[in-house]
């Protein structure tokens, strides 16, 4: 009924709305959101390849759980270091912080 | 012990004194002293013993003392270098060894030891009156040295060896002449004496080159004594360039290889023994402290030269016998001899420094022995050399003692001067004379018997020696000898020649001795003049012993009266060395009578011109001779002469056109051209590539970096969503790349 | 059309119109806000896609933990001036760019590669089944253990680390120990 490419498609444009917000945003906490989006597409991917084509291997449920899991570490990994940053530098723009730049 | 083992044993002492002197002991004088005349001592009593064999050898020229070693390995067989005491070499020996060690007792006193040292004395000057030598020890090193080359010389059995003693005395005068080197006069000596004998060394050397190649042996024996070599050599030397130049040909096709050679040797004794025309040096050579006159310049080395001659007596006299008219050779060489006397004499009658007379006496006697030599006088020729070696050594140990005395006459005179003129006192004490009195002119001498008689008394046996003071002076025999010897054999020109000049001898003898010792002072110093120490007197008188006695050994058997007394030990002798024995003469009065006339008459002559000479005249001679006084007094120009022919050019050559125009022009300019030459291309190396190609190579590279880095500096904006979106790109190039192109 | 190809077709257009605004919202609480109801509609496709557990857990772990403590980090990172002006960098266009042409890439990929049409056959097991063999996987040795495992121990130095950086610095007198 509903063919696996439809949610091939969805996830893709995801993922692209998802790259967009990384790559576009200004702020640190914008691109994590990105980030969440990116990793939701992924995991849509998942489900549904398992759905689709091996619904008897649990294998694709499993893996979207870790992906769950590393998902929620590396926001709340990633928003502690936002956060101490903003302490420092009083701004949570990505492009102020730019003590990298030569 | 065997004889010959002694012999080789004799040079030895002194040399090894000359090594420990020099390396060691030359901080103490006394020490330095002692050694050398030990080795001396040593030295003289090994030659005593061996002369003492050597006499009482039957047939020492048959059965010589011989001994030698392979000492340079040359193919098949080796070089030989050895020893030989025959009859010649003996006497030699005999006369060296004495006169040597008299010398060297001498010198002790003769330098002051004993004496404080002066305080103003330096080393390198004569010391002032009283002080003790300050180089006392470099000396004795010195004379050590000298006595070891001259010992060479005598006993060496061949002639390379003879040249090496011959050579080493060389170095010994030179450095003897400028004993006191920090005079300029002395400077100019040493190098002269050194310059003019080797012009004689170099025509030796040619000769015993031409020796060794024609014959392939330098031994006394295995040439000398060799008739079969001696006739080899009778062929005409220049055969080739006679025929070429005929105007020549009398005289070289008269030339054997034996004359040619013997001639080229010759030469090295018209060097070494002072005779014309390099006669030059002996005079300047006096320089030298007065033991090295008398040891050096009067009985050896100068001898040493006659002792050649008389040793190579068999090479000139080949194909001569005697009665014989004479070879071109030995016609050169009689005609150097008695030109020699003569013109020596001369001179001698001019001069007015006590050791320069004795210097050109010298000269005419070795001419003597030489014309003796090349009449075929040979035993004569040998008599005369030993006894005018004692008797030479005498007079001139004598002339020092007188020296010694007047510098002591000066001093003391010149504190007197300054007691009685007490204001005048020069800043140096007592030693500033007012009176600079030169403590060697005869004309400042006279009537030193009274102060020093024993060097009077054996100054004038000597001077009687010399002159030929019939019978009881040695020098009466042996001059007496060669005139009969001229005369029986038919050489007037020679005879007379050398008769005049016995004359003169005699005569400028007496003037010498009346102006020194006779008569009354001529100036405080000679009033002030007094004895010398007993190391100078007592070798004064064993030469003065020997010089009467040695005449004794030589009466000619056929003397009226004594002859046959005495047999002639000497002439017996002697004559063993040579291959063929020459017969003795029949008595002849007329030689012994012109020898008494001319020496008796001599000394008359002089006595009775100078007897009244005073102070601050003028010598009596020169009005009467005038021009010819003037030339003898400038001893003929010779020395201005070879100042213009050959010194000055030489110095030319070597100042300008080697030092400034070759050293310095094209030498020097070649250097530095070259280096200007690198410095430019250096430098423009440097400009034109080195800076410009590689520097800036580099440069460029860098700054192309620099530049590059700063265009690239971009990328490193420090925006991680810049990375992002370029890491993306780059991902999707790629991507693509794999998909649509590789498939 | 069938009805789950309306449901779809409605939940996905949700979702993506959410998604847009998420990524051009300028206030970031508003994007926030979106974002949660992305996550929403994520969980009801999971529901369709009948994985009923992991939409459960994508409600309470992304929606309720997630979401949350972004909106935490929004209102713990306000500046007064933050909320106003440009909420896109200089580089929006290239990144507009860039995610386009992913898009047709990955279109492009679809379409090349066979089978994606397929629809679903039947699930043969139960929900009930599927969960427990899916907590059974999780902790069997031959299978998913391993990876949970390392999950855990991730989430738990994330959460180490997360308290230690974002400790607050002015402790001591002196600032020092930050990570």
């Amino acid at each position: 009924m509903i063919p696996l490419s439809w949610y091939l498609i969805l996830a893709a444009a995801l993922f692209c709305i998802g790259l967009y917000g990384v790559l576009a945003r200004r702020s640190a906490v914008a691109i994590l959101m990105g980030i969440e989006l990116m990793l939701n597409a992924v995991n849509l991917n998942l489900v549904a390849f398992w759905r689709y084509l091996t619904p008897s291997l649990i294998a694709g449920q499993a893996f979207a759980v870790i992906v769950f899991a590393v998902a929620a570490s590396e926001t709340a990994v990633g928003l502690a270091l936002i956060i101490s940053i903003y302490r420092r530098r009083a701004t949570a723009v990505a492009d102020e912080i730019n003590l990298m730049k030569w | 012990m065997q004889p010959e083992l002694l012999t080789w044993l004799i040079p030895l002492p002194p040399v090894l004194a000359f090594a420990l002197i020099v390396l060691f002991l030359n901080r103490s004088n006394r020490l330095s002293h002692t050694l050398a005349v030990g080795a001396m001592t040593l030295s003289w009593a090994l030659a005593m013993v061996v002369f003492w064999r050597a006499i009482t050898t039957a047939d020492l020229g048959l059965h010589p003392i011989a001994a030698s070693i392979n000492w340079l390995p040359a193919g098949r067989e080796a070089l030989r270098f050895g020893v030989l005491i025959d009859p010649l070499s003996a006497v030699t020996l005999f006369f060296v060894a004495w006169t040597c060690l008299a010398i060297f007792v001498y010198s002790i006193g003769y330098h002051n030891f004993g004496k404080p040292r002066d305080p103003e004395d330096r080393p390198g000057l004569p010391p002032h009156a009283g002080g003790i030598e300050p180089m006392y020890a470099r000396f004795f090193a010195f004379i050590s040295l000298f006595a070891f080359g001259m010992l060479t010389l005598v006993v060496s059995d061949n002639l390379l060896l003879l040249f090496m003693g011959w050579e080493i005395m060389g170095l010994c005068s030179y450095l003897l002449i400028g004993f006191w080197y920090g005079k300029e006069s002395a400077k100019k000596a040493m190098i002269k004496a050194f310059i003019t004998t080797r012009v004689g060394d170099v025509f030796m050397l040619l000769g015993i080159a031409w020796l060794y190649s024609y014959t392939g042996s330098l031994n006394f024996r295995e040439i000398l004594y060799n008739p079969e070599l001696l006739q080899s050599l009778h062929t005409p030397a220049f055969p080739e360039l006679a025929a070429r130049i005929p105007a020549l040909y009398p005289m070289l096709s008269s030339v054997s290889v034996a004359g040619a050679i013997g001639l080229l040797l010759f030469m090295g004794t018209v060097g070494k023994s002072a005779q014309w025309p390099l006669h030059v040096w002996l005079p300047d050579a006096m320089e030298g402290p007065t033991p090295v006159s008398a040891m050096i310049h009067a009985a050896t080395m100068v001898s040493a030269g006659v002792y050649l001659a008389a040793r190579f007596f068999p090479l000139l006299t080949v194909g001569w016998h005697e009665g014989d008219p004479l070879t071109t050779a030995m016609k050169v060489v009689a005609f150097i001899g008695a030109f020699t006397a003569l013109f020596a004499a001369t001179i001698a009658l001019t001069q007015n420094d006590i050791k320069r007379v004795l210097a050109y006496s010298t000269i005419s006697q070795l001419g003597y022995m030489v014309a003796a030599v090349g009449i075929g006088a040979y035993a004569a020729a040998v008599f005369h050399l030993v006894t005018h070696a004692f008797f030479k050594a005498l007079l001139f140990l004598g002339s020092g003692s007188v020296i010694h005395g007047m510098e002591a006459g000066v001093a003391a005179s010149s504190t007197h001067a300054a007691d009685a003129m007490p204001g005048q006192e020069g800043p140096a004490g007592v030693h500033k004379t007012h009176e600079h009195v030169d403590a060697q002119n005869m004309s400042n001498m006279g009537g030193l018997r009274r102060m020093m008689p024993v060097t009077f008394w054996t100054f004038l046996i000597g001077g009687l020696a010399l002159s030929g003071f019939p019978l009881i002076t040695a020098g009466f025999w042996s001059k007496d000898e060669i005139l009969a010897d001229a005369f029986g054999n038919g050489h007037l020109a020679v005879f007379l020649t050398l008769a005049l000049a016995a004359l003169l001898t005699a005569f400028y003898t007496m003037r010498q001795i009346t102006l020194t010792f006779l008569g009354q002072p001529r100036t405080q110093a000679a009033e002030h003049a007094h004895e010398s120490v007993w190391t100078m007197t007592v070798p004064l008188v064993v030469l003065a012993v020997f010089a009467v006695a040695a005449g004794w050994t030589g009466i000619p058997e056929n003397f009226p009266g004594l002859g046959g007394l005495v047999p002639n030990w000497f002439q017996d002798f002697v004559v063993g060395a040579l291959p063929e024995h020459p017969e003795t003469l029949a008595f002849n009065p007329v030689p012994l009578l012109t020898s008494v006339v001319v020496a008796l008459g001599g000394l008359f002559l002089g006595w009775l011109v100078y007897r009244r000479v005073r102070a601050g005249a003028e010598d009596p001679l020169k009005k009467p001779l005038g021009l010819l006084y003037t030339v003898w007094e400038r001893k003929y120009g010779f020395d201005e002469l070879y100042s213009w022919a050959f010194v000055r050019p030489a110095y030319w050559f070597a100042e300008t056109f080697v030092y400034r125009w070759l050293d310095r022009g094209v030498i020097d300019g070649i250097l530095h051209g070259v280096a200007r030459i690198a410095l430019r291309l250096g430098s423009a190396l440097r400009n034109y590539f080195d800076v410009p190609v590689i520097n800036g190579t580099a440069d460029r590279v860098g700054q192309g970096i620099k530049r590059a880095g700063h265009e690239f500096r971009v990328l490193q904006s420090g925006r991680v969503q810049q990375y992002l979106i370029v890491g993306l790109v780059f991902a999707g190039i790629l991507l693509s790349y794999i998909l649509v192109v590789k498939p | 059309m069938t009805t789950m190809q309306l449901v779809f077709l409605l939940i996905g257009a949700i979702t993506l119109l959410s998604a847009i605004m998420v990524v051009s919202s300028p206030r970031l609480v508003h994007a926030a806000l979106w974002l949660i109801l992305v996550l929403a509609g994520v969980a009801a496709l999971f529901v369709l896609l009948e994985a009923g557990f992991l939409a459960v857990v994508q409600v309470a772990v992304y929606i309720g933990a997630i979401a949350i403590l972004i909106i935490f980090a929004v209102m713990l990172t306000r500046r007064v001036m933050t909320d106003s002006g440009p909420q896109v960098n200089s580089n929006w266009w290239a990144a507009a760019v860039a995610a386009l042409l992913l898009f047709g890439a990955l279109l492009a990929l679809f379409s090349q590669v066979s089978g994606l049409a397929a629809t679903t056959s039947a699930l043969t097991a139960s929900p009930e089944t599927i969960v427990d063999d899916l907590g059974q996987a999780l902790v069997d040795v031959n299978r998913y253990v391993l990876p949970f495992e390392v999950a855990s121990v991730l989430l738990l130095a994330a959460m180490i680390g997360a308290i230690v950086i974002a400790r607050p610095s002015a402790r001591s007198t002196d600032e020092g120990g930050e990570q």
